[in-house]
């Protein structure tokens, strides 16, 4: 049980014209270690629910909870709960401002008050971490491709050594091949460091791929928590409010109503083949 | 032809810091290539193979190192050229924050004609059409700030529309929307090519994008390496992964069907072409 | 939330105000400045204050929204006020230990509200009436004759339309990067003078990296539109006068002369 929101709603620009209700009364709990896709499109509240889930947001009611303390409590520290709960926001390549790679992610540890020597062993660990090419690590951050940059940014947050790892679509505008590194990276960290990872993302097929579970929001309001199988198998409702599932789960529907005996709740490309086969007697 | 480009090379300086040149990089290296009137052609190809180098090319953003550029019987190298050029060869940015100079939705899509000097009365006639092409006529006086992505970039799109171009180069104008976002861009494109006959040419790293097109040109550092339909090109699994490049999902699952001993064609793009090849080995 | 903010508050209505050509309001407004520092008698006063009333009735604006202006004005109204009642010699009608009130006092304190208060009221008319946009373009029409000497007066307007489009979107920028930078640990609230200025780095070096590159996106962008400077374009709404501005002329003129007669 690490993060616990309960009941948390917030509202911007509260008591003007311009009111938004982001979020309404959400209720989640985010375990140890999982790996748990955030879906939702723009304006949904999935950025908003992240902010709260390292005290950047205060809730407007309810409460943040992170291993069983309220972030909110008088006296909490906040400065130790954004260093737990690392929040990756989307196009993070946007906030280096040092003269070299090193330097920047070196900022995260030394703003915990640790000493330079402790700061750059984690700087030195979290680049190695995000397998960034030693010969660029002297480089100005200016100079690095967008990846690159990209990858600059995700090992920043990573030297605070969080146990929780928020990332904002973190593969936008990234190349197939670079996302897919990105994500395999991810779920490295996840599963040989026991790091809990919320993938915020557009991209159904990502989640399905790569989540334990999966989190749907609408209209500031969670609207499917399960397994990606279990949500992807609402689809039709997913369509219903401009999402939709993994494109192999689409084409297992158009075979099966093309007559083929095949299952339709499959979710990636092995799967699929191999349930092709089988009703092919291959 | 259209557009045809001869042994064409780019080469710019590369420089540090302090402004010095460390080197040279050639990125795009000797590209011949033709585009005929009314053609959609997609140029793939990963982050970094200069493919938006190439872009810039063909509307004298940018001028050959070596090599030369036509654009309908007109050298991008000539001076007098460049203007004709440019509204004959439109281009639409991937961020959409970043290309709309007017403050309201109409004001911008009016920009180009009145840098052109269009008559006051067609510019008004111009603006309204392509806004009701791009289905934004509605929120012509609205404030650019309020669209969503995938709005932002239609009225880029109208905003060279406006202009009466014969082609229209989309640079990677979907990489930054969401999925509703790059479907409105995509459908506005297709439209175009298929009601005005507009040539397009779009530059993307999403491979189900590229099923409509005519021909695909994939590149990588700096050179055409293959060029075809997309079924010719995506028959090579082999060469495009080797360039870091994915196929569309049915394409993988035909792959993988194929490696495993189903006796179907490379090559398919389509579920329906994939019912139809395992129809015929049941 | 930032994406909320209007510059200038223009306010939405149909009205003979709103209609008038955004020339003649500016001209219109820099009359009456000055006429409200000609007028020094009673007389002209209430000439101006007849003349803003015609203009806020021709406005439809209502009239709440013209004197929201005023609140951030008042303490320096009640100031200066205060110190021209107190502080200015002549003959005392009224004495309370060291403070004196003058007749003289209480004269020049009454012209200089009046006159805050017409000054502040009148130019609210024409931003509740005129985009931003607009002004710039009666700016650039206005000024064009500066091109004569050699100002870029084209470019200067384009450059203020430009800024009305992106102010917005860099504050949310800058939001966000402050955000970033709070997750990473940073601190931007407690210590002293110094420190604080060194925290804004972090803020400041994203935020002009991220303004150099849209503007360099942007200049493409104007280019690859055909962009070629101000000369031979044409416009979309080019500025025209019509029957209401000639009136509205003649309005001013007559009042301008009426004030300095008075």
């Amino acid at each position: 049980m690490s993060i616990i929101l309960n009941h948390v709603s917030h509202i911007y620009s509260e008591g003007t014209a311009d009111e938004v209700r982001a979020l309404d009364d959400v209720s989640l709990e985010i375990a140890d270690g999982e790996f748990l896709g955030l879906i939702g499109h723009t304006g949904s509240g999935k950025s908003t629910l992240v902010q709260h889930m390292n005290a950047l947001l205060k809730p407007t009611s309810g409460q943040v909870l992170y291993n069983g303390e309220d972030i909110w409590a008088k006296g909490s520290d906040k400065a130790r709960i954004r260093s737990k709960v690392g929040l990756v926001f989307q196009y993070p390549e946007y906030q280096l401002f040092e003269t070299d790679v090193f330097t920047d992610v070196c900022f995260g540890p030394k703003n915990l008050g640790l000493s330079r020597v402790e700061a750059e062993a984690r700087a030195y660990e979290a680049l190695e971490r995000m397998n960034f090419p030693k010969e660029r690590w002297y480089m100005s951050p200016f100079d690095l491709s967008g990846g690159q940059k990209r990858r600059v940014a995700i090992a920043g947050v990573l030297a605070m050594k969080p146990e929780v790892l928020i990332l904002d679509e973190p593969t936008a505008g990234l190349d197939p091949y670079g996302r897919r590194e990105l994500l395999d990276m991810l779920k490295g960290l996840q599963r040989d460091e026991g790091l809990t990872v919320v993938l915020i993302s557009h991209c159904m097929d990502d989640v399905a791929g790569y989540a334990d579970r999966a989190v749907v929001m609408e209209k500031g309001k969670v609207f499917m928590n399960g397994t990606p199988a279990e949500v992807f198998f609402r689809h039709r409702e997913l369509e219903e409010i401009g999402l939709g599932a993994p494109s192999v789960t689409y084409i297992m529907e158009k075979l099966a109503a093309a007559g083929f005996d095949v299952k339709t709740d499959v979710m990636n490309v092995e799967d699929a083949a191999k349930e092709i086969r089988g009703c092919l007697r291959i | 032809m259209f557009i045809e480009t001869k042994n064409l090379v780019f080469e710019y300086i590369e420089r540090d810091e302090e402004g010095n040149p460390t080197g040279v990089k050639r990125a795009v290296d000797d590209v011949s290539l033709q585009v005929k009137k009314g053609e959609f052609i997609a140029i793939l190809g990963h982050n970094g193979s200069g493919k938006s180098t190439l872009a810039k090319q063909l509307n004298a953003l940018l001028y050959p190192t070596e090599g030369s550029v036509f654009i309908d019987g007109m050298d991008s190298a000539e001076d007098e050229n460049v203007i004709p050029i440019r509204q004959k060869v439109g281009m639409v940015f991937q961020n959409p924050d970043n290309q709309i100079i007017g403050t309201v939705v109409e004001e911008d899509v009016a920009f180009g004609p009145e840098n052109l000097g269009v008559p006051t009365d067609e510019i008004r006639q111009r603006v309204d059409e392509s806004l009701k092409v791009l289905g934004m006529y509605d929120l012509r006086l609205h404030s650019p700030n309020h669209l969503s992505g995938g709005q932002k970039q239609r009225v880029a799109i109208a905003g060279v529309v406006a202009m009466h171009p014969t082609c229209i180069i989309l640079d990677e104008s979907t990489a930054m929307l969401d999925p509703g976002g790059r479907a409105e861009v995509i459908r506005a494109a297709r439209a175009l090519n298929d009601v005005e006959e507009i040539t397009v040419i779009l530059i993307t790293h999403y491979m189900d994008e590229i099923i409509y097109a005519n021909r695909v040109f994939v590149m990588n550092e700096g050179k055409v390496v293959m060029q075809g339909s997309p079924e010719e090109v995506f028959s090579n699994v082999e060469t495009l992964r080797a360039l870091r490049l994915d196929l569309p999902v049915v394409t993988q699952l035909a792959e993988s069907l194929r490696e495993s001993g189903v006796k179907i064609p490379s090559g398919i793009l389509t579920t329906e072409r994939l019912i139809e090849e395992l129809k015929k080995c049941r | 939330m930032f994406k909320d903010i209007t510059l200038g508050q223009f306010y939405q209505a149909d009205s003979v105000m709103h209609s008038l050509d955004p020339r003649t309001k500016l001209v219109g407004t820099f009359l009456y400045i000055i006429a409200l520092f000609i007028a020094n008698d009673a007389a002209a006063m209430a000439a101006a204050v007849v003349f803003l009333c015609i203009a806020i009735a021709l406005s439809r604006v209502p009239a709440s929204f013209m004197f929201r202006g005023m609140k951030g004005i008042a303490l320096i109204l009640l100031l200066t006020v205060g110190f021209n009642i107190f502080l200015t010699p002549g003959v005392p009608i009224w004495t309370w230990g060291p403070l004196k009130v003058t007749a003289e006092g209480l004269r020049s304190a009454a012209f200089l509200a009046c006159r805050l208060v017409l000054l502040i009221s009148g130019t609210s008319v024409m931003t509740l009436t005129t985009t931003p946009n607009s002004l710039t373009d009666a700016m650039e029409s206005l000024l064009l004759p500066l091109t004569h000497i050699k100002v870029p007066v084209h470019e200067i307007a384009l450059m203020m339309s430009i800024a009305l489009r992106f102010i917005p979107i860099l504050m949310e920028e800058t939001d966000k990067i402050m955000k970033a930078q709070m997750a990473r640990g940073a601190d931007f609230e407690s210590g002293n003078f110094m420190k604080r200025a060194k925290s804004m780095v972090p803020i400041l070096v994203p935020l002009f990296v991220s303004a150099f590159r849209r503007a360099s996106d942007l200049a493409m962008a104007m280019e690859a539109r055909c962009y070629s400077g101000g000369e031979g374009r044409t416009k979309l709404k080019p500025l025209k006068y019509g029957r209401g501005d000639v009136v509205a002329y003649i309005v001013q003129i007559a009042f301008v002369a009426a004030v300095i007669l008075l």
